[in-house]
Parts: structure tokens; C-alpha cells; sequence
């Protein structure tokens, strides 16, 4: 019955989120002031309706409710009541019903926290966003209904949740990655409201820019948990794979990236309006394209072979509706914009028009080497690969130029920067830099190569960028650390946000040219050692989980004959889906990981075992981390808080 | 003039975006249907698979070898796959040598199924984690190879089979095959 229920509920939200789409539009043109209130009523009544219906379906798991075939097909009674409830998302149906409930927060948030835009606008806005819940409420309904039942013959049990996502990191990196995706989608209903109302002006810019951060934000730490899900729990060690699933959404975020750059310089100096537009659309669009890519089953993957012809031509059609009439009302609108602001050729201006071109240079790498492959084999060329050594060589050819306009785009000002006012700061952050990366690599590395200079160094031209250009804004006017307490925070953030940009650099340098990756066989009471580190096997033991059987191997590793840690790799055979799994030991450091793998046991009665040495891993997260929380800093900036002035926006229209 | 040409350039986005559609489009049909047309008229793929009776023992393509078959992809998590099963036992019975594949499912319920629903495969393979139905290109249970007794498979059927497909066209083809 409850089950049932959940589906009605599901039903209302749907009708409503028409409502929202359709009454305040037909308010805004008819100027019934009454129809165009209604827009945030209705988008909270559709919030929690569809809130119920996510309520009714984590219940039901809870419950074990095995008659609804979702939850027999991802869950099972054995499963811990946390897995039971990350099940919700575990799989198609449920993942579909949380992004339409994420849709559903985004909207209510922008309904209760956009109190300083006209009401007009905001009526817009939600209407865009209702339309984008129609959509996905009737792709849930009517080709993935999560309620669906099994009846008349329900399994007493069910199949469990696939093993590898049983996992803490599986429990927040999706909410977190469809946080990012669905966020996007007020960026473009800003976007595309502003369109309708032929306005394109700073303010627009002002009022999206904290939603894309926002959205940015939560893109940008549930890649980087996903990336670290990958490594500690899949078992190979790899932190990036260029898989298609990861590029689905690697590429909202390099256009998030540009679009929240491009919005800047629109907020701040009214340039670039309708790139910055275009972007916004691309930037969702995009991440609509993950959702095709990812649940249509066009990339055929060994993961993925349950393809679905009905569920890839609903969300096709859809995006060829959403996209597509977005980019029509682009094309007719964005060419009455007029760009009123000047800038000489060497200007901020500039600098953010390469970060941008870059950008987007990096995406079409990304979306052709993802494409590609569909393409060739559709034109009948037959089938190609496009791996990893493609996607790694363009990018150490793409960061080169971006990270050395980003270590100097700060210190350029906008409008019009004389090139002699140049030569200093770029001499000082020039020797400064290259000091530091000789004396990192003295210290860190055991050997030379070309690349970890040249990565190392990036790194550290755009930290000393960073910190000069600190250094700079707080000693115009006063000393040091009184200039340094008087930046704003999206100063801060920016520089945070950079800086986290090229700790990221420097880990993936490290991590990529000095990684130590030993396959070897060990027997009990034997021992491997390499760099330093001396990895002795102990013993090795039974394991009993709540829903997995295993075997435990007991590592005691030794710094130049210091202890300092006890490893425990695992191998658990899950009982259910009788899929066996690694799990992998890994001691954690600042500078550098040692990571075990138990592999197969051998027919002499030794182990096959994976021991990797892994330096300045943990910086490919650390520096993400702070990119993310360089734009939450963003968001608090004074100016997103202060009361508007009402005049001004009358004038600015 | 300069109005249109804008416009013009503006409509580049929506252009590119058509193009992607159109192999979006394709893409999302023409793979199934290549897997299809890949593997009728082959052999079925090397593999190596356990009895589903006694894991240790394991059968191969030699299997395939004897004499005209049907290879029936089931699982108990499949609803439909029990209301197959009492015809297949009806198939059975009337002569027709019926190959399982037990397909991503739990060992002990599959071993309970057979035992209930009495069994009508002549072998029973364990697909545990699919890895035969991904060579040969399964997307669900139930399916249906009918291979010839060179091994070769001569048409596949998605979903279940009953009395009334199998009278009006799937006899006709087990009936032709050699």
C-alpha cells in the first residue's frame, strides 16, 4: 500500500511541477500578479510531495519491503540499516528519483532565498525549473518506477547491493555529484529567464553567481570523493580512469569552471554577457548529457550492459527539447546583446578569455575522446578506443599554458595593464618559483625526470603568483597584516581556490612520476622491501562479516627498521551475490600513501600480493577540497548578503 | 545585415548540438542490434562454466557439439522466467534437449527452483557473475539461443517462450535447424 503511495505522491508533484511550469508564465504575460506569486508556493507544495515519495521509498528499504522489485533487485535483510538506505540510490530507478528530488530542494531553495530579485524574475526562474521537473518526473513514472512491484511472485530475500558500493564513500559521493548537476540547473534557468526577458545585464550575472558556485562546490567535492572511492575501494590504485561515467562528469565541471570565471568578469566589467550565457546552457546541458551517456547504456561498458532502447530515447528527446530550445532561444535572443564594456589586449579581460579558451579546449578533448568513439563507429569506420594516453598527454599539454597565465592572471589588471608594470612580479614569482620546486624536488625526489620538473614547477609558479599577489593587494595601502585582514572573501576564495589548483598539480606530478607499484608472492612470515620500507606478512586469518565471509592478511611495516604501521588487507566474499572483493590497506601520510592489495592465493599456499608506495596522493584530494571550500567562502562574500538597493536594479534594467 | 549574420553565428551551438543528437540517435540503436547480428549464424564463444549441480566439475563449447539445442537464460529473480518454466518442462518432455544457463543468481534458490519446479535441462551451467551472458551478449533473463549441432547458433529469443510462440514461429525454427 505504502508503495502505492509513494507513486501518487509522486503522481501530485508531477501535476504540480506542470502548474509551476505554465500559471506564473502565463502571470508574467498577463501581469496577474496573484499567478505570478503562486510560482514559490507551488514549488514548495511540489518539494513536499516529492520529499514523501523519497521518505515512502528509504522506508520501504528499511522495511525490506521485498515486494517492490527495485528494492528486491539492490537490497537485502542482511544489509547494515546505512547500506540499506544508500540502496535508495544504489541503482537506476532510485538515483532517477534523487535527482528529481534534488531538482525539487534546488528550486524550493531558490523560491525561499532569492528575496531581493523581482518577483517577475524569480517567477521565471521557477518556472524553467518546473519545466526541467516535468521531464524528469515522467522519465521516473513512465520508464523507471522505482515503486514497481514484484507481485505475484516476490522473493523472500533480496539480491543485495552490488558489493562495491557498499561503502561509506558510495553513501555521499552520489547525492554530492548529483548535487553538482542538478545545481547547474539554476545557473541555467537564470540563464534562460533572463533571455525570455531580453535582459542580460550585470545584475543577472550578480544574482546567478552564487548558485553556480554553489553548484560548483558540490561538483567539485563529489568528484573528488568519487576519485577517492575509486582508489581505496576498487582496489588497483588508480585515483582517475578516464572511464566514460567519470568524463560524464568531469565535464560539467570544466565548463562550470569556465562559466563561474566568465561570470565574473560579466559581474564585475558587463563583458562577455552572452558567452557567459551560452556557457551556463552548455555547463547543464552537459551535465544532462552525463545522465544520457550514463543511463541510456549508449557506452556499452562491462559494468553496464542492460541497455535500455526507451530509456535512452526519453532523455534524448528530452534534451533535444531542453537543449535545443534553449540554444534556439539563444540564437534569436543573445544577438540583441550588446557589449558595452572596452578592454586593451593585455587586461584581466584577457587573462579570463584564455582560462576560458583553454577551458573549453580541455572539454572538447574530454567530450571527443568520450564521443569519438561512438561516432567512428557510426559512420562505419568500425570500433576505436580513445584510452587514457590520449586524454593524459593532451592535458599535460593543456596545463602548461593554463596554469602559467593563471600564475600571473591575478596580478593583471582589468581594462588596460601596461606590460612594463609586468616585468617584476614576473621576475620575483620566476625566481621564487623555480627556488622552491629545486628544493622540493631535492627533498622529495628520489630521481630526476623532465615532467615532474615541469609539473612541480607549474605548481609552484602559480603558488608564488598567488601568495605575490597577496602580498601585493595588502601592502598597497597599509601594512602587512593589516592589509591581509581587510581583503573581502571572495579575494580570499580566489586565491584559496588557485592555490588548491596547484596542490592538486603537484600531487598528480608526484603521484604519476614516482609511484612504486610491486606485484609480488609472498608466504606467510616472509617480507618485501624497497625505498626505505620493509612490508613483513605475519599471519593470515579468517574473517566474519554481517553479510561477507573472508580472509584477513596481517602486514607489519617498518620504516628503516621503525614500526610504523600494521596493515590488514582484506578478501571478502560476499555471501549473497557471491562476488569476492579486495579491500585494500592503506596507510594514509601527508607525503605518501603505502597501499596493500591482497590478490589471489597461489597453488603453493603463498598469497599474490600488490604493495604500492604512492607519494603526495593525498594532495590530488587536498587540493579539491580547497577549491571547494574556496567557493563556499566565495558565497559569503559581503556583497551576495548586503540588502539591494532597489533603485539600482530599476536603473540597471 | 550585420543583424543576421550574428544571428547566424549564434546558431552554430544549435547546430553542433543537432549533429551529436543524430548520433545519439543511432548509437542508441544500433548497438543491441550489432551484438545480434555478431553472434547469429557464429559460434558460441569459448567458455568455461560450472555445473550447476557440482561446481567442480565444468562444461565447455563441447557441449554445443551434440545435437541441435535450445540455451535457456533464466534466473529465480525473474518473474517471467517462472511462468517459462512449466513450458519448458513441457518441451522437455516431448524430446527437445534443453541447455540451462543459470544467470547471475544465487546458487542455493537456483538448486531449490530446480528441485520444486523439476528440472528440464539436460545440463545446467552457473552463470554466477555472467560472464558467459556477456559473451554472449545477454541483457536479461529469460532468452533463448537455438544453436544447431555444429554449434553454431542459428537465432536468438528475447523473453519468454510459450505456447503460443512457440507454435507460431519457434517451433519452425527448431524444426529447420539441422
Amino acid at each position: 500500500m505504502l508503495a502505492e503511495i509513494g507513486q501518487f505522491t509522486l503522481i501530485i508533484a508531477c501535476m504540480l511541477s506542470l502548474l509551476q511550469t505554465f500559471y506564473p508564465l502565463y502571470g508574467v504575460y498577463t501581469h496577474n500578479q496573484s499567478a505570478i506569486e503562486s510560482a514559490k508556493l507551488l514549488t514548495i507544495l511540489q518539494f513536499v510531495f516529492v520529499s514523501l515519495s523519497f521518505l515512502i521509498l528509504s522506508y520501504l528499504f528499511l522495511i525490506n519491503d521485498f515486494t517492490v522489485t527495485y528494492i528486491a533487485t539492490n537490497s537485502n535483510s542482511l544489509l547494515p540499516w546505512y547500506y540499506r538506505l544508500s540502496a535508495v540510490w544504489g541503482a537506476h530507478e532510485g538515483s532517477l528519483l534523487l535527482w528529481a528530488f534534488l531538482l525539487s530542494l534546488w528550486s524550493t531553495a531558490v523560491a525561499l532565498l532569492s528575496k531581493r530579485l523581482p518577483i517577475e524574475s524569480i517567477a521565471r526562474v521557477l518556472a524553467v525549473l518546473g519545466l526541467l521537473s516535468v521531464g524528469f518526473y515522467l522519465f521516473v513514472l513512465l520508464t523507471s518506477n522505482p515503486f514497481d512491484r514484484t507481485l505475484p511472485y516476490f522473493p523472500i530475500d533480496g539480491r543485495d547491493l552490488n558489493p562495491l558500493l557498499q561503502d561509506v564513500g558510495l553513501i555521499i559521493h552520489p547525492p554530492m555529484l548529483y548535487m553538482g548537476y542538478v545545481g547547474f540547473s539554476v545557473a541555467f534557468a537564470f540563464a534562460i529567464a533572463a533571455l525570455m526577458e531580453g535582459r542580460l545585464d550585470s545584475a543577472w550575472a550578480k544574482w546567478s553567481r552564487p548558485w553556480t558556485m554553489a553548484a560548483w562546490v558540490f561538483l567539485t567535492i563529489g568528484i573528488a570523493l568519487g576519485s577517492w572511492w575509486a582508489y581505496y575501494e576498487l582496489g588497483w590504485g588508480g585515483w582517475w580512469f578516464w572511464d566514460p561515467v567519470e568524463n560524464a562528469s568531469f565535464m560539467p565541471w570544466i565548463a562550470g569552471t569556465a562559466l563561474i570565471h566568465s561570470l565574473a568578469v560579466s559581474e564585475k566589467r558587463g563583458v562577455f554577457k552572452s558567452w557567459t550565457v551560452l556557457l551556463a546552457i552548455s555547463t547543464f546541458s552537459l551535465s544532462l548529457l552525463g545522465t544520457f551517456l550514463v543511463r541510456s547504456g549508449i557506452l556499452v561498458s562491462v559494468h553496464a550492459f542492460a541497455t535500455d532502447p526507451t530509456r535512452g530515447l526519453f532523455i534524448l528527446s528530452f534534451l533535444i527539447l531542453v537543449i535545443g530550445g534553449s540554444l534556439l532561444l539563444y540564437a534569436v535572443q543573445a544577438s540583441k546583446v550588446k557589449s558595452r564594456g572596452r578592454y586593451s589586449l593585455l587586461s584581466r579581460e584577457t587573462m579570463l578569455l584564455i582560462n576560458n579558451i583553454l577551458l573549453v579546449a580541455a572539454l572538447i578533448v574530454v567530450l571527443l575522446g568520450t564521443l569519438l568513439p561512438l561516432v567512428h563507429k557510426e559512420i562505419g569506420l568500425g570500433s576505436i578506443s580513445i584510452g587514457e594516453p590520449f586524454f593524459n598527454r593532451m592535458f599535460t599539454i593543456l596545463i602548461v599554458p593554463f596554469a602559467l597565465f593563471l600564475g600571473v592572471g591575478s596580478l593583471v589588471r582589468w581594462q588596460r595593464q601596461e606590460l612594463s608594470g609586468l616585468f617584476k612580479p614576473l621576475a620575483i614569482t620566476l625566481l621564487i618559483s623555480t627556488l622552491a620546486t629545486i628544493s622540493f624536488l631535492f627533498t622529495f625526489a628520489s630521481y630526476f625526470t623532465w615532467l615532474a620538473l615541469l609539473g612541480v614547477f607549474l605548481g609552484m609558479w602559480v603558488l608564488t603568483g598567488v601568495g605575490y599577489e597577496l602580498y601585493v593587494r595588502a601592502t598597497h595601502r597599509n601594512s602587512l597584516w593589516k592589509g591581509l585582514t581587510k581583503l573581502g572573501n571572495s579575494h580570499w576564495a580566489m586565491s584559496l581556490g588557485h592555490a588548491g589548483l596547484a596542490v592538486m598539480v603537484i600531487g598528480i606530478t608526484m603521484t604519476q612520476n614516482y609511484s612504486i607499484e610491486r606485484d609480488v608472492k609472498l608466504e606467510v612470515g616472509g617480507s618485501i622491501a624497497f625505498e626505505h620500507y620493509d612490508f613483513h606478512f605475519d599471519e593470515f586469518n579468517d574473517l566474519q562479516g554481517k553479510n561477507y565471509t573472508g580472509n584477513v592478511g596481517v602486514f607489519t611495516v617498518k620504516h628503516d627498521d621503525k614500526v610504523i604501521a600494521v596493515m590488514k588487507p582484506e578478501k571478502r566474499i560476499y555471501t549473497v551475490q557471491r562476488m569476492p572483493m579486495t579491500e585494500a590497506a592503506i596507510d594514509a601520510g601527508f607525503t605518501r600513501d603505502l597501499y596493500i592489495a591482497m590478490g589471489e592465493m597461489l597453488p603453493d599456499g603463498s598469497w599474490a600480493v600488490r604493495i604500492y608506495y604512492k607519494p603526495f596522493i593525498r594532495w590530488i584530494w587536498f587540493g579539491p577540497l580547497m577549491m571547494g571550500f574556496a567557493g563556499l567562502l566565495m558565497m559569503t562574500d559581503r556583497r551576495y548578503r548586503v540588502k539591494k538597493n532597489k533603485n539600482a536594479v530599476v536603473q540597471e534594467a | 545585415m550585420a543583424d543576421k549574420r550574428r544571428i547566424l553565428t549564434l546558431l552554430i551551438p544549435l547546430i553542433i548540438f543537432l549533429m551529436a543528437c543524430f548520433f545519439l540517435f543511432k548509437g542508441l540503436y544500433t548497438d543491441p542490434r550489432k551484438l545480434e547480428s555478431v553472434l547469429v549464424g557464429q559460434d558460441v564463444p569459448e567458455f568455461n562454466s560450472p555445473d550447476i549441480y557440482d561446481l567442480e566439475k565444468s562444461h565447455g563449447t563441447e557441449i554445443f557439439k551434440k545435437q541441435k539445442l535450445l540455451l535457456n537464460v533464466w534466473a529465480t529473480w525473474c518473474p517471467t522466467c517462472y511462468a517459462e518454466h512449466q513450458y519448458l518442462n513441457q518441451l522437455a518432455a516431448e524430446g527437445i534437449y534443453i541447455i540451462g544457463m543459470n544467470y547471475k543468481d544465487n546458487h542455493t534458490k537456483a538448486i531449490k527452483w530446480l528441485t520444486d519446479l523439476k528440472d528440464p535441462y539436460k545440463i545446467s551451467l552457473f552463470d554466477k557473475d555472467g560472464m558467459l551472458g556477456l559473451d554472449l551478449g545477454v541483457y536479461g533473463a529469460p532468452e533463448t539461443f537455438f544453436i544447431d549441432s555444429t554449434g553454431v547458433i542459428q537465432y536468438r529469443h528475447v523473453g519468454d517462450i510459450n505456447a503460443h510462440n512457440w507454435k507460431n514461429e519457434l517451433s519452425a525454427i527448431y524444426e529447420n535447424m539441422e
